[in-house]
């Protein structure tokens, strides 16, 4: 998909000095730079360690490290299906299934189109609501088959029509 | 003066549908051409309700909910904007029982009103607090939150006043308050409220926190699986620098205090307080060992202090109403209030503030009002991932970190996730122990491997494979587990696993005469 030269380096850099006299800079500068690209290149990590006096090796093992950082592009959109004890105990597994059918994805798949990401997250304060999901920034609750349908439906029109 | 009507932007109610039900209200407001004044308020935490709508009239605030956009025509048509019944409708929203009972002190003002208002903040008791910690010296400020009783909401109950002593004599250039604001426990949303629905207050606990030990430097460490309560904090953040309640002279007091909020990255294990410091200072979440404290050498090598969300927002009114007031609530050796959260397969789940001393029954059933479901209650799990299942049995016992641990369970940060009889402990049981390999930080071999090899251990014994002997396994592994792990994370898996098989064990399929021992 993405090639070292449709991402905008320059953009990268940009944040990187911007943000690299920060105390403990490193996950500032990654959470900005898969927030304006979706997801940090490989082509990021020797920029951010020359910036912050890391060696790669470490730069990369902190993007290893937490769940959040996307080595590769991701689809247009990120959901995300709770799977935390709340969301279970209404029946977040029977969602779960339905989702990973109606999509033919398994967690950490985009979808053929390239519309979709599915990834499974630990609780998103939903509790109260559940079952729970995020759709990009949006959280829902109380979320069946039904709704989730809906819910999709809904962003690939949004999709279509822009 | 036009009518005020509160639509929350609690983001619970936001993902019910709270959005599209105030644009409804916007739209047939101007379709009738009534002015109407719309406030977006935080939550009142009677989730169930939620998108809950209040109108505002000489008697009170009336409310109105669950409400969904197509509601909005016929709740304008009724009369809803003098109060008129509706079958929507609840009266008086302090008279609804769920809210009249509680005994809201951290979270007296989360709901009222828009949560970015400062000067609304100060008219609901905002900043008395910290006008009066900005006339204490630093030990007598150290001093009136060891008398409260406070201890930490995160948690581990450790007594908050003692943490903030030790900093406060630890000698060094700069010192640090970290707020940690990583909620990661299932069934928990208590901090996400706050700083949703009264961010001010955080920000004005940490200022005092700040005051107390002599710290120049603050950070929230908030999960990216909170981006409203990030946004609604940074915001807040601004509007205190800009009316000088934060910055290099805090109110004309001549100390500094600068805040930033920091976001986390999706890893459960930077909620410990030693993993979120590295993570702060940009590295891998790893656990640190213990000693040195963090309180002598946290963020940076400095003396920090790290609290829970709910610690430091229960400060402000510790200081504004004493010491005493606050330690006068509660039970034995637990002080004050806790803001319980309800979830899981819970008719009426939402956030209940009580002192502590109710039962657990109470709360599922009085407040609660028994499961989503309508099946029974079969077992509940308190404290989060690592805290033990509650039988029915147990509901009788009283919500005090001392009887909880008596009885093998913790409260934690108060999160109460209750299951109906169709759940199946076993799989609980596994899902605890997969929980604990997804999110280990793989510093020590027990968490990491044991947590894996339970997962398989635990599939042994749903397939029926040599169960006894599989059994006897697990339980080893989770000794191992509980004895060997350098922090809570592997040890206190074990928790949810043992209790599970303890007492369902007819999900293990074990027999009733087998393991009456
Ligand atoms: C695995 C693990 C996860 C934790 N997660 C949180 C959390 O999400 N929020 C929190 O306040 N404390 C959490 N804690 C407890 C913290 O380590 C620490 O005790 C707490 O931040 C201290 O603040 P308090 O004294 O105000 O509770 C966690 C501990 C462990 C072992
Ligand atoms: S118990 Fe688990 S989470 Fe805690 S330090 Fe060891 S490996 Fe890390
Ligand atoms: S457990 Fe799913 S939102 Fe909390």
């Amino acid at each position: 998909m993405s090639t070292a030269s449709s991402i905008d380096l320059d953009a990268i850099q940009g944040i990187v000095r911007e943000k690299a006299s920060l105390p403990g800079a490193l996950l500032p500068i990654l959470h900005a730079i898969q927030g304006r690209t979706g997801w940090v290149p490989e082509e990021a990590v020797p920029l951010i360690a020359d910036a912050l006096n890391l060696s790669r090796a470490e730069v990369q093992g902190v993007l290893d490290f937490y769940h959040d950082f996307r080595r590769e592009p991701p689809g247009r959109h990120i959901v995300q299906i709770c799977r935390a004890e709340s969301c279970q105990a209404m029946g977040a597994q029977a969602l779960e299934t339905h989702v990973k059918s109606s999509l033919a994805v398994d967690f950490h798949q985009t979808t053929a189109d390239g519309s979709i990401s599915l990834e499974p997250v630990y609780c998103l304060g939903n509790c109260a609501c559940s079952p729970a999901i995020r759709i990009d920034d949006e959280v829902f609750g109380r979320v069946d088959s039904n709704r989730f349908d809906t819910l999709v439906d809904r962003l690939r029109a949004e999709e279509v029509s822009a | 003066m036009s009518l005020r009507i509160f639509v929350p932007i609690d983001s619970s109610a936001l993902s019910v549908g709270a959005e599209s039900v105030a644009q409804a209200i916007l739209a047939e407001a101007e379709r009738l051409g009534v002015a109407i004044e719309l406030v977006r308020n935080g939550s009142r935490g009677l989730f169930w309700l939620e998108p809950l709508v209040e109108v505002e009239t000489p008697a009170g605030r009336i409310s109105y909910g669950p409400v969904k956009p197509s509601d909005v025509p016929d709740l304008f048509a009724s009369g809803f904007l003098n109060g008129r019944p509706h079958r929507l409708g609840h009266g008086l929203t302090e008279h609804i029982p769920y809210f009249a009972g509680q005994e809201r002190l951290t979270f007296s003002r989360v709901g009222i009103g828009d949560p970015l208002c400062l000067e609304a903040y100060r008219a609901n008791g905002g900043f008395g607090g910290l006008e009066r910690a900005l006339a204490l010296s630093p030990a007598e400020l150290v001093q009136e939150v060891t008398d409260s009783g406070l201890r930490g909401r995160g948690g581990a109950a450790f007594p908050t006043g003692v943490k903030w002593r030790t900093v406060l004599e630890a000698e060094a250039p700069h010192k640090y308050v970290v707020c940690n604001a990583d909620e990661g426990d299932s069934g928990t949303f208590s901090d996400r409220m706050l700083m949703e629905g009264d961010p001010f207050c955080l920000i004005e606990g940490m200022t005092i926190a700040a005051l107390a030990v002599g710290a120049t430097q603050g950070y929230i460490y908030s999960r990216s699986e909170y981006p409203h309560a990030f946004r609604t904090l940074q915001c807040a953040i601004a509007k205190a620098r800009d009316a000088g309640l934060l910055g290099p002279d805090v109110l004309g007091s001549g100390h500094a205090f600068e805040l930033e909020v920091r976001m986390g990255a999706g890893a459960y294990i930077c909620g410990e307080e030693t993993s979120m410091l590295e993570s702060l200072e940009g590295k891998r979440g790893l656990v640190r060992f213990k000693p040195p404290l963090p309180a002598i050498s946290g963020l940076f090598g400095m003396p920090t202090v790290i609290n829970n969300v709910m610690s430091l927002a229960s400060v402000p009114i510790i200081l504004s109403k004493g010491a005493s007031f606050y330690r006068d609530y509660g039970v034995g050796r637990s002080h004050g209030t806790l803001p319980f959260q309800l979830a899981g397969n819970i008719r009426h789940g939402g956030l209940v503030e009580k002192a502590f001393g109710l039962t657990l029954g109470e709360l599922l059933y009085d407040y609660g009002g028994g499961s989503a479901s309508g099946r029974p209650i079969r077992a509940v799990q308190v404290g989060g991932p690592l805290g033990a299942y509650v039988p029915e049995s147990r509901f009788d016992v009283p919500l005090d970190y001392e009887a909880f641990s008596q009885m093998g369970a913790m409260i934690g940060h108060g999160g109460i996730v209750a299951f109906d009889d169709r759940v199946d402990m076993a799989r609980m049981a596994r899902y605890a122990m997969e929980f604990c390999v997804i999110e280990s930080c793989g510093k020590c071999t027990p968490c990491r491997i044991g947590s894996q090899r339970g997962v398989e251990v635990i599939d042994r014994i749903i397939a029926n494979q040599e169960r006894a002997k599989n059994l006897a396994l697990l339980d080893s592994l989770c000794d191992t587990m509980i004895k060997g792990s350098l922090c809570a994370m592997g040890g206190m898996a074990p928790y949810p696993v043992l209790s599970a098989v303890k007492h369902f064990p007819e999900d293990f399929g074990i027999g009733q005469s087998a393991r009456a021992a």
